[in-house]
């Protein structure tokens, strides 16, 4: 069965939408970008839209989705190249993508992701004690 | 119109179409007197057809000039009007192309009818009606005319006031002039847009300090196209924002939350510049 | 006015949804329409005919290549033999996700469009016809 490729950049795992899906296929993509972010552990997912003339409620919900699974299994996802005519459609159809960053394109998406990673590592050294803490006796 | 009348002033136009014409003309001329931007050969060539045109559509038995039989009348006089339009002429002149033939018929109607008072009356109010209605529909046309005009200067002024200008790199600005319509902010926010992929700009700032007022409408344009612009990867900064129209947003109950706003397209221009990790520093040398 | 040219499409399956997306870019081409509002009638075309396959249980569309005067414009009529909606009005409210998941988005696919009419009937079916001019 056809399926949307899934590209694994570094730490990061990249797809490009480039045809019309059909619901089925939507949904196999969530399934296996999911199994993927899992598999690989991945830190982020990008998912770029460029191609996409048509973004309705059922893609939407796709993006949400797998924006919510790449959390739980703690990765960020970010959206890059939508269309102008695209945005201003989902803007009329109130339709928000949730825990979705974006960007303009895959090259400034890498660059997000990584910012994104290196400020949760940040963040994680500070809060986290370390062995030194721990033990210290003066 | 009773046959009597349409046979009557059939005939009258036909028999007496020299006299009439001539006296026709020579009204028109005198009400042009002031202008004289039509010349005489142009108006009898206008008017003899005009007159012909109406013979034929009379003859037809038809009293509304609106249906198919007034077609060729009515094609005319929208050409006429039209072009009186473009000229400059106001609808009174152009009307008075049509009024005016009512002056000449009426004399020879009185010749035809002089004894008989009910015909006479009969005729004349028909010619009055006929001639009424054609001179409206030249009103009509013009008053399309006009407007189809204004809509496209108001399209050429639309082109020349809205230009998007790349401010600095991936700094992009949108300075908007006059007063916004909803038809003119969706057309703006779309080439925005456009220019954002274009150019891979991040900021965009959108500056209104020469807008005088904004409606509901619009304000919602402009949110809508911030939040379209947000879901593409960028921002937008929404600056010149003068006290009324403040005022009006507050009024109207449109919620600019999580929209980036400044007083200044300086000052937004100024958080543009952080915002993607730039600056600009002076490099005067220090005085001694 | 005048009905220039018109189609029909079944609409069973999620292949038909994407079926019927094309053929509507194709007549909204044809029209004339901007890209923009041609990407607002294809996605309210799509939201439209996945409610008539999921909820429906299948139906039909109706292309219609609309003339008014000088006036162009694309009529689209979808219709189903299905459960019908019981509270139109909160369908049209609830926008692309309603309370029960039904993500009915009918509310947005209004907001696309400019002439919308839903009929629908519990147990009969339901008709929705949306309109764009050019």
């Amino acid at each position: 069965m056809e399926r949307i490729p899934i590209l694994k950049m570094g730490e990061f795992l990249l797809v490009t939408i480039q045809v019309d899906m059909h619901d089925r296929l939507a949904v196999q993509l969530q399934d296996d970008l999911t199994q993927r972010v899992s598999d690989t552990g991945a830190l982020g997912v990008l998912i770029d839209i460029s191609s996409l003339e048509i973004v309705d409620s059922f893609i939407g919900r796709m993006i949400a989705n797998i924006a919510a699974m790449a959390r739980v299994l703690d990765a960020q996802t970010v959206v890059v190249g939508m269309q102008p005519a695209v945005a201003i459609t989902l803007v009329e159809l109130g339709l928000t993508l949730p825990g979705v960053r974006t960007a303009l394109n895959v090259e400034k998406g890498m660059a997000l992701l990584q910012r994104s990673v290196a400020i949760a590592r940040d963040f994680a050294t500070s809060i986290l004690p370390s062995d030194r803490d721990a033990g210290a006796a003066d | 119109m009773t046959s009597v009348a349409e046979v009557s002033i059939a005939r009258i136009l036909k028999s007496y179409e020299g006299p009439v014409l001539d006296e026709w003309l020579r009204d028109q001329m005198a009400a042009f007197r002031q202008g004289g931007r039509i010349s005489e050969r142009e108006l009898r060539s206008q008017s003899t057809e005009f007159l012909s045109l109406l013979q034929v559509a009379i003859q037809s038995g038809d009293v509304d000039v609106m249906s198919p039989s007034y077609g060729h009348v009515r094609d005319m006089l929208g050409d006429l009007s039209r072009s009186r339009a473009i000229q400059g002429y106001s609808p009174s002149e152009t009307a008075t192309f049509v009024l005016s033939l009512k002056r000449p018929v009426f004399v020879r109607l009185r010749q035809e009818f002089g004894n008989d008072a009910q015909a006479l009356a009969d005729a004349s109010w028909s010619v009055t009606e006929l001639l009424d209605q054609l001179a409206l529909y030249t009103t009509e046309v013009y008053q399309k005319g006009r407007e189809e005009m204004i809509a496209r200067q108001q399209e050429e002024l639309l082109e020349l006031s809205t230009p998007v200008v790349k401010l600095w790199d991936g700094v992009l600005a949108l300075p908007m002039i006059g007063t916004l319509d909803s038809a003119r902010t969706q057309v703006v926010m779309e080439s925005l847009l456009q220019r954002i992929v274009e150019t891979g700009a991040e900021i965009a700032i959108i500056d209104i300090t020469g807008v005088p007022t904004v409606d509901t409408l619009t304000a919602q344009h402009l949110l809508k196209t911030v939040t379209a612009a947000r879901l593409m990867g960028a921002d937008c900064i929404i600056s010149g924002i003068r006290p009324q129209i403040a005022q009006t947003i507050v009024h109207l109950g449109v919620d600019l939350a999580g929209v980036s706003t400044k007083a200044t397209l300086a000052d937004a221009f100024r958080l543009a510049l952080s915002k993607t990790g730039q600056s600009v520093n002076g490099s005067r040398a220090p005085r001694s | 006015m005048q009905v220039r040219r018109t189609e029909t499409l079944e609409l069973r399956s999620s292949a038909d949804i994407v079926m019927a997306r094309q053929t509507v870019r194709t007549w909204c081409i044809a029209v004339g329409f901007t890209l923009v509002d041609q990407t607002k009638m294809v996605t309210a075309a799509s939201e439209l005919a996945r409610n008539t396959v999921d909820y429906g249980l299948g139906g039909t569309v109706q292309l219609e290549q609309l003339e008014n005067g000088s006036r162009k414009g694309l009529r689209l009529s979808f219709e189903d033999a299905g459960p019908g909606i019981s509270d139109v009005e909160r369908a049209l409210k609830d926008g692309y996700t309603s309370g029960r998941g039904l993500g009915l988005g009918l509310g947005g696919a209004r907001r696309l469009v400019n002439e919308f009419e839903i009929a629908s009937r519990v147990g009969e079916g339901t008709r929705v016809v949306i309109t764009r001019w050019k």
